[in-house]
């Protein structure tokens, strides 16, 4: 019998829309039963909201002051201690679930399938290595549970409109101490979430400068799309760690990518290979971006985006 | 602190475009150049920083590994490692196993850190920090940019998803770092001839008491599916006009 548990991801009130993907990636496996565990010291928002989707049976919440923040010392001997009544535990692949699961592996004496892609059968599964350079099935052995996270950029959000049981549960166990939150540094925006956005508008170290990164903030905004970078420019302090795309960064699939004065490293191609129209700007031809954009254009970008920008206004 | 240890992985190296083979069990090695995976020269580079500090004695490199591995350890001495150890081990071992073995190896050296990549190239799976932390009852903080040691604790900086996540950490912990925590040193040449005499100690893993379980098995390798390369605009009219024709704009 397969009874999935999912590990919801939030921000303290709201959903992160991963918990979506995870549904469906677990509805994927036949005959899944599935649960959603909402770990948080306020449950009620969240949990109405993942009780929503569809193929989900119940919605246990554990509400504990200690839950406030995701903090993986705390969460996880919780997950283990409720662990028991299923076959397959899963998060997502973002910085919350890849923090998270294989902590709980560990404490359940498993290995971890880390960025499940596609399911196969309950136990296989393909998921990337080498930076998307290969794919790889994967059989996770028998008999013990399956540990995993889901690649969200592989999995459309599940629909809506049920309202599965939701349902206090007590987990039992001691948490420890060492581990104290300290603080959250975000660049506070209106855009569109980066993992999330149909369109989305990137930059690159051709860009220059902090002040002439505004360009694609400037883009972006005509066309309500969300903001993206490659590595280059996140290290040469053109905009912020979180705007990062790519193999280190976030993995998106967005209905349409602009890569504006990116070259198109194995590294950040690897973050994009799902999205549905690549476009590309980009001032040298012989760019590896051209060979992936199904759109490309090759000239100045400090000519090309101001252009752009009124044509799109 | 007294020691820190350092988990540094050989894998194929980050320049090198990872080709499968036709038979579908892996990817090509052969003849194909390895390097220490790059976060962990991250990870090696920080150890170094704290030790030269002052607030840490010793910096122990630790590669789990065919006899090959030590290829990537002595890079590691040579950097400035004070001593290395190799477990040895045939083929392939799995990331519950690897965090085992550095679980022993941090209870007999007394570590205050163990540090580590927050991720390999290779299987890109990140998972080895987070499983040492639950075996060793420690405290983890993965995907550090910022590092700052206070006496008996650590304040990291944390790459999340959201921005930068602030924590502070009881020692002994498990450290992942990310990119942008340092820019590892070149290795000169003098360095290289000293590092060969420094300690590299093999301990086979059977000797750490350490039997593998079951292991999540690789059934086949295959080459993604490609993206092809499109059309190409002259200019910002022609551009629009795409978009609009695929209903994007």
């Amino acid at each position: 019998m397969t009874k999935v548990l999912i590990i919801a991801e939030h921000d303290g009130s709201a959903l992160n829309p991963s918990t979506a993907k995870c549904v469906s990636c677990a509805a994927a496996i036949d005959g899944a039963e599935i649960d959603i565990a909402v770990l948080a010291a306020d449950t009620t928002g969240i949990a109405a909201e993942a009780a929503e989707f569809e193929a989900v049976s119940r919605v246990l919440t554990i509400e504990r002051a200690e839950n406030e923040k995701p903090i993986t010392a705390k969460l996880a001997p919780q997950i283990a201690a409720i662990a028991g009544d299923y076959s397959h535990i899963m998060g997502p692949s973002t910085t919350f679930g890849k923090d998270l699961m294989p902590h709980v592996a560990a404490l359940l004496g498993v290995n971890q399938v880390s960025d499940i892609m596609t399911v196969e059968n309950s136990h296989t599964f393909k998921r990337p290595v080498y930076a998307g350079n290969a794919i790889v099935t994967v059989e996770a052995p028998a008999g013990s549970t399956v540990v995993a996270t889901v690649r969200v950029a592989s999995w459309q959000a599940a629909n809506g409109g049920n309202s599965a049981t939701i349902a206090p549960l007590d987990a039992a166990a001691e948490l420890p101490m060492h581990t104290r939150y300290v603080s959250l540094e975000s660049a506070a925006s209106d855009r569109p979430d980066l993992q999330t956005a149909a369109r989305v508008v990137a930059g690159g170290r051709a860009l220059g400068s902090e002040e002439q990164f505004g360009l694609i903030y400037q883009l972006a905004d005509a066309l309500g799309a969300g903001v993206g970078a490659s590595r280059a420019a996140v290290d040469a302090g053109y905009c912020p760690n979180e705007l990062q795309v790519g193999q280190t960064g976030k993995i998106i699939a967005p209905d349409l990518y602009i890569a504006i004065g990116i070259s198109g490293a194995i590294q950040h191609v690897t973050g994009i290979k799902d999205a549905g129209t690549i476009v590309a700007i980009n001032k040298d031809e012989e760019a590896p971006i051209f060979e992936v954009a199904d759109i490309g254009m090759v000239g100045d970008l400090f000519q090309i985006l101001p252009e752009l920008i009124d044509a799109v206004n | 602190m007294d020691k820190i240890i350092v988990g540094l992985k050989r894998v194929v190296d980050y320049n090198v475009r990872v080709q499968v083979k036709s038979d579908g069990s892996g990817v090509e090695t052969d003849g194909v150049k390895m390097s220490i995976n790059p976060f962990d020269e991250i990870a090696l580079e920080e150890a170094l920083r704290i030790k030269e500090s002052g607030a840490a004695t010793e910096v122990v490199a630790v590669s789990i590994g065919t006899s090959e591995s030590q290829q990537q350890l002595r890079t590691g001495l040579a950097m400035g490692a004070d001593r290395a150890i190799l477990v040895t081990v045939d083929g392939d071992i799995d990331p519950l196993s690897i965090a085992r073995v550095f679980k022993a190896l941090a209870e007999k050296e007394g570590a205050g850190l163990v540090m580590l990549g927050k991720q390999a190239i290779d299987g890109d799976n990140s998972q080895v920090a987070q499983m040492l932390a639950a075996l060793w009852g420690r405290p983890q903080a993965t995907f550090a940019s910022g590092v700052t040691i206070e006496g008996d604790s650590a304040r990291v900086v944390r790459e999340v998803d959201a921005g930068l996540e602030t924590v502070e950490v009881d020692l002994p912990a498990v450290l992942s770092v990310d990119l942008r925590l340092n820019e590892p040193r070149y290795v000169k040449l003098p360095d290289i001839m000293k590092a060969k005499k420094k300690p590299l100690d093999e301990v086979p893993l059977t000797d750490l008491g350490i039997e593998p379980g079951p292991v999540i098995k690789e059934l086949q390798y295959a080459a993604p599916e490609g993206r092809q390369r499109g059309v190409t605009v002259d200019d910002v009219a022609g551009l629009v006009a795409a978009l609009k024709d695929k209903g994007l704009v």
